[in-house]
Formats: C-alpha cells, sequence, structure tokens
C-alpha cells in the first residue's frame, strides 16, 4: 500500500515539478543603440551572459527605444508576445513598466535606476559609487592643477551620487582638489559630450571624468594631453596615453541570477542595489599613467569596501553651503543616498531642482 | 576674456561644420526642387563610411571620398525614386533617412570601441594671430573645405550659367524644359550630389569632431540640418550663418557652466531650440512680405506629359 501511495505521490509530483521550473524568456529594453561602446553596450554583455544559461530559452532585445509614453507600448508589446522576464534598462522607463505590469500580473519585469516596486516590478540598480570614489582617489592622485573636470548627464539622483563620490574620493587623497560639473542634458550626444569635455578643460581641468554614454570625453581629454576616466566599460582604445581607468558595470552577474530565481519560481519583485562585493561593479583595470604608489592605495580602499569595513559617503560630509549633511563617525543611509539631490563641498556647478 | 570667447568662437565652428555641411548639401538637393528629409541617414552612412575607410586604410583623404561616394549612392536611390518614379518626396527622404540609420548600425558593428587620431588643425600663418577671429585659421582641413564651398555654391547659383539652369529647374520645370534643359538629370545630379556634400558632415564627425564610430552619432543633427534649410531660404551663406548661430548657443551655454555661472542649464539648453523658434516665426513673417526664397515647384515631381 506505501508503495502505491508513494508511487502515486510520485506521478503527481513529477509534473509539478517540471511546472514549478520554467523556461526563461526574457526581453531587454535599451535606451539607446547596443553599439553605443557604453551604457547600453554593457547592458547588452550582460544579456549575452544570461542568454549563456541552460533554462534561458530566449535572451532578446529592442534598443534605441525613446523614454516616456512610447516606451510603454514597446514594453506591452513584448509581454503580449509571451516573455516571462522583462528588463527595462533606463530611469525613464520607471512609468511606462509600471503601468504595462498591471496588466500583466505573471510576468516578472525589472526596471532599472528607478525606485518604484510593484508585486510584480521589481528595481535593480549597482552601487556605481564604489567604484566612483576609487577612481575619484586616482584623479586627486594624478592631478596638477587640483581642478577636476565631470562631463555629467542629467541632475538626478544616479548621476550625483557619482559626483558626490567622485569628489569625496578625490578629496580623501588630496584636500585641495574640486571637481567642476557641466551638465549636457543628454546620455548620448558625442558632439556634445565633446564639447563640453574641451569647456572642463579649457577652465584648467586636468583630470575628467564622465557619466556619459560615449567615450568623447576621452578623446577631448586625450587631444588636449590630459587624463580622463571612462565609465560603463573598459576604454583604453580611446586614450592610449591618458585613459587612467572606468568604474565599469558587470550586469551579467545579477541577470544570471535574475534569470535562475524566475527559472526556480522563486523570483520576488524587490529593491536591489548590489555593492561592489557582488561584483556587479568595479573598477576597471588600472592603466600605465596610474603611479604604482597610487594602483596600491586604491587596491587596498578597494579591499575594505568588498569587506564592508569602508563606506564611501561617511561622515563628516558637508554640502556645497558647508553644512554637515553626514556627521562625524557616520554614514550616509541607502535610503538618503538613493535621492540624493545636492553637491558636497568642492564641487562647482549647479544642481536644477526638479520637481515630481 | 578674450581667451573664453576665443574658445567658444572655436567651439562653435567645430559643433557648426557638420550642420553645416549638412545644410549645404541639403540647398543644393531643393534647389533643383527636389525636399530631402533624408539628411540624418546621409550624415550616418558618410560617418561611417569616413571612420571605416580611413581606420582602414589610414588615409584622410579616402575616408573622406569613401563618405562623398557611398552617400552619393544613397542619395541616388533618392532620386531614383523621387526624380525617375516620381515617388512622394517626403516619404522617400523619410525611408531615407530610417535607412541610413540602420544600414550604418549594421555595417559599423565591427568598428564600436575603435578611435582615431583625428584629423590635425592646419594654422594659416598671420591669420591666427588675429584675437578671436583667428579660431577660425586653426581648424582642420574639412573647415575650410566647407567655407569654400559655401562660396563656390553662392557663386554657382548666381554667376554660372549650370546654376541658373538648376534653379530654373527647381522653380518651373515645364519653362526649363521647353528651353531645352534636361530636367531629370539636372534633378538626380543635384540630389546626388547634394547628397555627397551631406556626406561630408557625417564625415568631419567621425573623423574630426569625434573620431570613432558608434550607432546614431549624429545624435539629430541632420533633422537641425533640414531645419536650416527653411532657415536660411535656400541660400548658402545664410547657412553658414544659421550654422555657426546653433553651434554657438550650445558651445556658449556649456562654456558658461564650465565657467561656473548660475544659469540653469535647463534655460540654457533651452536656448537652441527658443531660437529655432524664433528664426521660423521671424522667416515666416518674412515668406509673408514676399521675400520668399523657395523653389517654387519644391515637392512637386515633374512629369511632362502633365505639364500645363
Amino acid at each position: 500500500m506505501k508503495k502505491i501511495l508513494a508511487a502515486v505521490a510520485a506521478f503527481i509530483a513529477l509534473p509539478m515539478a517540471i511546472h514549478a521550473e520554467v523556461e526563461v524568456k526574457a526581453a531587454f529594453i535599451y535606451v539607446g543603440p547596443v553599439g553605443d561602446a557604453g551604457w547600453t553596450f554593457a547592458h547588452d554583455q550582460g544579456r549575452k551572459e544570461m542568454a549563456k544559461l541552460p533554462f534561458v530559452k530566449d535572451a532578446t532585445y529592442i534598443e534605441s527605444v525613446p523614454e516616456g509614453a512610447d516606451a510603454a507600448r514597446v514594453i506591452r508589446g513584448v509581454a503580449q508576445k509571451g516573455y516571462n522576464l522583462i528588463i527595462t534598462t533606463s530611469f525613464g522607463y520607471m512609468d511606462p513598466t509600471v503601468e504595462v505590469a498591471k496588466s500583466f500580473p505573471k510576468v516578472a519585469f525589472l526596471h532599472c535606476a528607478g525606485y518604484k516596486t510593484k508585486p510584480n516590478v521589481g528595481t535593480y540598480f549597482g552601487k556605481i559609487e564604489q567604484p566612483r570614489f576609487l577612481s575619484g582617489m586616482i584623479a586627486g592622485k594624478v592631478t596638477k592643477s587640483n581642478v577636476l573636470g565631470y562631463v555629467a548627464a542629467f541632475p538626478i539622483p544616479e548621476v550625483i551620487r557619482g559626483i558626490n563620490a567622485f569628489a569625496l574620493g578625490a578629496q580623501s587623497v588630496n584636500p585641495k582638489a574640486v571637481v567642476k560639473v557641466v551638465w549636457t542634458n543628454t546620455w548620448f550626444d558625442p558632439g556634445v559630450e565633446r564639447s563640453a569635455a574641451e569647456s572642463l578643460l579649457s577652465v584648467d581641468c586636468d583630470v575628467l571624468a564622465m557619466h556619459q554614454d560615449s567615450p568623447a570625453t576621452l578623446q577631448a581629454a586625450e587631444k588636449a594631453g590630459k587624463f580622463a576616466m571612462g565609465y560603463n566599460c573598459d576604454m583604453p582604445t580611446f586614450g592610449p596615453k591618458g585613459y587612467l581607468c572606468a568604474p565599469v558595470w558587470n550586469w551579467g552577474v545579477y541577470y544570471a541570477d535574475a534569470a535562475k530565481k524566475v527559472h526556480e519560481g522563486t523570483w520576488k519583485a524587490g529593491a536591489d542595489w548590489w555593492g561592489i562585493e557582488t561584483g556587479i561593479v568595479d573598477l576597471g583595470p588600472m592603466t600605465a599613467a596610474v603611479p604604482d604608489d597610487v594602483k596600491a592605495l586604491v587596491t587596498a580602499k578597494r579591499k575594505e569596501m568588498i569587506a564592508g569595513t569602508f563606506h564611501h559617503f561617511t561622515g563628516p560630509i558637508k554640502n556645497q553651503e558647508g553644512k554637515v549633511v553626514v556627521p562625524e563617525g557616520k554614514v550616509l543611509p541607502d535610503e538618503e543616498e538613493l535621492k540624493m539631490d545636492y553637491f558636497v563641498e568642492g564641487v562647482k556647478g549647479t544642481i536644477a531642482k526638479m520637481k515630481e | 576674456m578674450i581667451d573664453l570667447i576665443e574658445t567658444i568662437f572655436d567651439t562653435t565652428i567645430r559643433a557648426g561644420t557638420p550642420i553645416l555641411f549638412g545644410t549645404l548639401g541639403a540647398i543644393i538637393c531643393e534647389r533643383s526642387g527636389v525636399i530631402n528629409l533624408g539628411v540624418e541617414g546621409l550624415m550616418l552612412i558618410g560617418a561611417l563610411a569616413g571612420f571605416a575607410v580611413t581606420s582602414m586604410t589610414g588615409s584622410f583623404t579616402a575616408g573622406v571620398l569613401a563618405a562623398i561616394f557611398f552617400t552619393m549612392i544613397a542619395g541616388m536611390l533618392h532620386a531614383l525614386i523621387t526624380v525617375y518614379l516620381k515617388g512622394n518626396q517626403i516619404v522617400s527622404g523619410l525611408a531615407l533617412a530610417m535607412l541610413g540609420v540602420g544600414v550604418s548600425a549594421l555595417f559599423g558593428r565591427s568598428f564600436v570601441g575603435k578611435g582615431l587620431d583625428g584629423l590635425s588643425r592646419i594654422e594659416i600663418p598671420l591669420l591666427s594671430k588675429i584675437p578671436i577671429f583667428g579660431a577660425m585659421f586653426r581648424q582642420d582641413i574639412l573647415v575650410y573645405l566647407s567655407v569654400i564651398l559655401v562660396v563656390l555654391i553662392a557663386l554657382f547659383f548666381s554667376r554660372t550659367r549650370w546654376g541658373l539652369y538648376l534653379r530654373t529647374v527647381g522653380e518651373n520645370p515645364g519653362a526649363a524644359d521647353t528651353s531645352g534643359i534636361p530636367v531629370t538629370r539636372y534633378r538626380f545630379w543635384a540630389v546626388a550630389l547634394g547628397a555627397g556634400i551631406s556626406g561630408i558632415g557625417g564625415a568631419y564627425m567621425s573623423l574630426a569632431y569625434t573620431p570613432f564610430w558608434v550607432e546614431n552619432m549624429t545624435a539629430g543633427r541632420g533633422w537641425i540640418a533640414v531645419s536650416l534649410v527653411i532657415f536660411s531660404m535656400w541660400s548658402a551663406p545664410r547657412a553658414l550663418f544659421g550654422a555657426y548661430l546653433f553651434g554657438g548657443i550650445n558651445a556658449a551655454q556649456l562654456q558658461l557652466q564650465a565657467h561656473g555661472t548660475s544659469v540653469s542649464p535647463y534655460l540654457l539648453t533651452m536656448l537652441p531650440y527658443l531660437f529655432t523658434i524664433g528664426v521660423l516665426i521671424w522667416s515666416t513673417r518674412r515668406l509673408e512680405k514676399g521675400a520668399s526664397n523657395e523653389p517654387a515647384s519644391l515637392g512637386l515631381p515633374y512629369d511632362r506629359e502633365d505639364r500645363k
């Protein structure tokens, strides 16, 4: 009798087990072209890594989708085609993603860099501020004029955090370092990025960092005989002499994890914000232009970050007006870091306040 | 202060030059009576062709010639549809714009992530020492070419027989036909040549201004060129003025930020577009006063059988 029962139970359980493990059909929505050599390129590398997993049946993408209302149509389109994991990779897709997700409760949605979660909409991002801080240390050591430049896309927390971490990193090794910021108000326009970089070079900046999707800033610095940091992925070819390093994304780490959870049926919508210890962000290889003692210094700090013994926003931190925002001995709480809308002391630039 | 103005002027020229090439090409095309909305696509094809050939051969001349060659081929496609098959010029132009984006992305994959040194600047003795305007004489060969083209195109339309014929074709193809001007041939070559010149604008981006290749790298400059054709009222010198004004506003807003002005960056970024709207109002008012230079048969396919 027991044997029969066990056989029956196994018979019932078997298809259930198969049912619980679903094949993953993922669709990625990109804001730029996959050949941008920057943000979208880095995401696409992650997609390719995810596609290698045996249970990922399909990992497609749609590129150059404008942010805003039109994005909703595109996201709805892939949801209707039966994709069960939809990943939208730009801040501006936040509302369209949430809106479409209401109609597809069984589909897992992941939105990059936003702050709105729903039962089937998770958000994810990485603490790129950590490698930004490390790159700031390099800049602070390499600079001779003590003026660093930063070509920045939009005045949103994601970008502001990076600028602040970069400035604090530089000041941690060089108290005189200041960071000048120029906003381009575009993620991707090589011409404007180049002009912005040149305008910073003309006001004494000798190390440039950037939060843009093209390597135009690096070329401007190289041409002027100055130094530059990349972003998104390693970009040594654009600055044979002046390229120092780049804070880089390894999205594949996260995408593989998400696909695995969807496959096993354990995926839950959350607000994931992974740090350097997971490998989602890191500092790319440092070039020969970085002195050896600086390399050692940065490597040691990176180890502290991975071990969790050093936080990139550790007090005392003052804002531009000189007011203490993080007291001595405290670290900036995650939720405050996520909505950071001010510059720290030593950053020269203005933030036009955005209203919701 | 002089340094600041000189830097702004230098950036102005470099930011304005790709738009200038795009506009000049479109002017030649539209003077013959054919609208070309495909400038963005042409510039992208030019950018890729220029970059690909230069990075393979090491020769900038070969790159620029390749840009002209491939964009002329694309232009001939537009000419075939609009001039010979008498298709809708708007639709064909939009298709050309999209085709250029797609084709350049497809064939450009293997060139992503590579860089070039970029065209070097040629200083013209004495002239480059003039304060402020000296910036004009410390540019690369393509910038000089663009200015020479402005003069040549202006002279072509006002001083040469072919230029007058071409204008006649754009104004009144029926009359041109009657007087023995081969209307279709003129239109075909004006579209092709115009496309080639627009293509140099793309090559300027990928060989001099931002010497690498990425998809969509012209980022809308082709569309600005299309609107500058109307602003310039189909005149080459005014196109130069418009392109530099557009480049200048952009250069100035970035430079002011670097100098730490507290003007809202949103306001500064709005300026080029406010300017465009202002210019459109201004030029429409001029049109009302009858100062239009618009080729009278712009957008109309010519068919000898339908001649009135």
